[in-house]
């Protein structure tokens, strides 16, 4: 995550805010997309928890895209305790939303442009899930 | 001073082309029903949410955007405080509507009753901070307000009475939205 972090940080057309939670991360990422601006956000997935409510009553009840990068933590048991349940959980939990996501593989551009594309055409947050160890 | 007439001040002292927002519940509600107007975002859930969303507007573009804030929902987010003022925008005027209660929910106490959001909002390092009390303020006083570099924050103490029945948003999210998106985007 922090090699793909650098890497986006770097491109001059991406503005960068250091959101206190993940609430507020979806809600200045909305907003933009509200002022007419393509809009992402960077979580884990425990910050997945913290913002159901915002996704339920603002996001899809308004269908404000946005696109939601989250690490899976916790993925097959393999992390520290308090991840275990999210970590098992994450992708039923967005799939009971109806939240699209996409996982991530080697061929990260595609998924990607796929989850973009799906994001754009049903005008609804999308999730892309991102393992630890893919980016390098 | 009560809610309606402190809200009621400071719609009347918004220009046509200022973007406002509108905290869930009875906040919303009163708005809606004293002066719904095309540049209005009314949040129907999402209560705390309303600060980050106008954050994230006031970055994206030059119009004013006014935030019409409440004790309680501003209480659930404090954070965006201190982040609102590490991004000043220029354009951003927070003002929080402050009753020390959960109204919407039935007057409930909350703990704004012990900690002044005005004296947070200039720790926070907003550029311009204001507190009104008793009498309240002038349509003339509250457009001064207004015209500061932001990003200003304004606490309004307001009755902690009820108004009586106030009617409910009417209007489709999907409406909402798009018509929001248009006073934006517009000139």
């Amino acid at each position: 995550m922090d090699e793909l972090l650098k890497s986006v940080f770097a491109d001059r057309d991406v503005r960068y805010i250091p959101a206190v939670r993940e609430n507020a991360a979806l809600g200045i990422a909305s907003g933009a997309c509200l002022a007419g601006e393509r809009s992402a956000i960077f979580i884990q997935n425990s910050g997945l928890g913290n913002i159901i409510n915002a996704l339920t009553s603002f996001n899809l009840l308004y269908k404000i895209p946005v696109l939601m990068f989250i690490t899976w933590r916790g993925y097959r048991g393999k992390d520290a305790p308090e991840h275990r349940i999210m970590g098992k959980k994450t992708p039923a939990m967005l799939r009971l939303l109806n939240i699209p996501a996409v996982i991530l593989s080697r061929e990260y551009e595609k998924d990607i442009l796929r989850a973009v594309g799906t994001m754009e055409r049903k005008s609804i947050p999308v999730a892309v899930i991102i393992k630890d160890g893919l980016i390098k | 001073m009560n809610r309606k007439e402190a809200i009621g001040t400071a719609l009347k002292s918004l220009d046509e082309e200022d973007i406002a927002l509108f905290t869930t519940g009875m906040i919303s509600r009163e708005a809606f029903n004293i002066a719904d107007r095309k540049a209005n975002f009314y949040m129907l859930g999402s209560m705390g949410l309303v600060s980050s969303v106008g954050l994230g507007i006031a970055l994206n573009t030059t119009k004013r955007v006014v935030v019409f804030d409440g004790d309680g929902s501003i209480l659930m987010d404090m954070g965006t405080m201190a982040l609102t003022a590490c991004l000043r925008p220029v354009n951003l005027i927070h003002i929080v509507f402050d009753n020390e209660s959960y109204q919407s929910t039935g007057g409930q106490p909350s703990a704004a009753a012990y900690t002044d959001l005005s004296e947070v909002s200039r720790a926070s390092g907003y550029r311009f901070t204001h507190k009104i009390t008793g009498d309240g303020v002038g349509e003339n006083e509250m457009k001064r307000i207004f015209e500061k570099t932001g990003p200003v924050f304004v606490l309004f103490k307001v009755d902690k009475e009820s108004n009586g029945h106030i009617g409910r948003v009417t209007l489709e999210p999907k409406h909402l939205k798009e018509r929001i998106r248009k006073a934006i985007c517009r000139g």
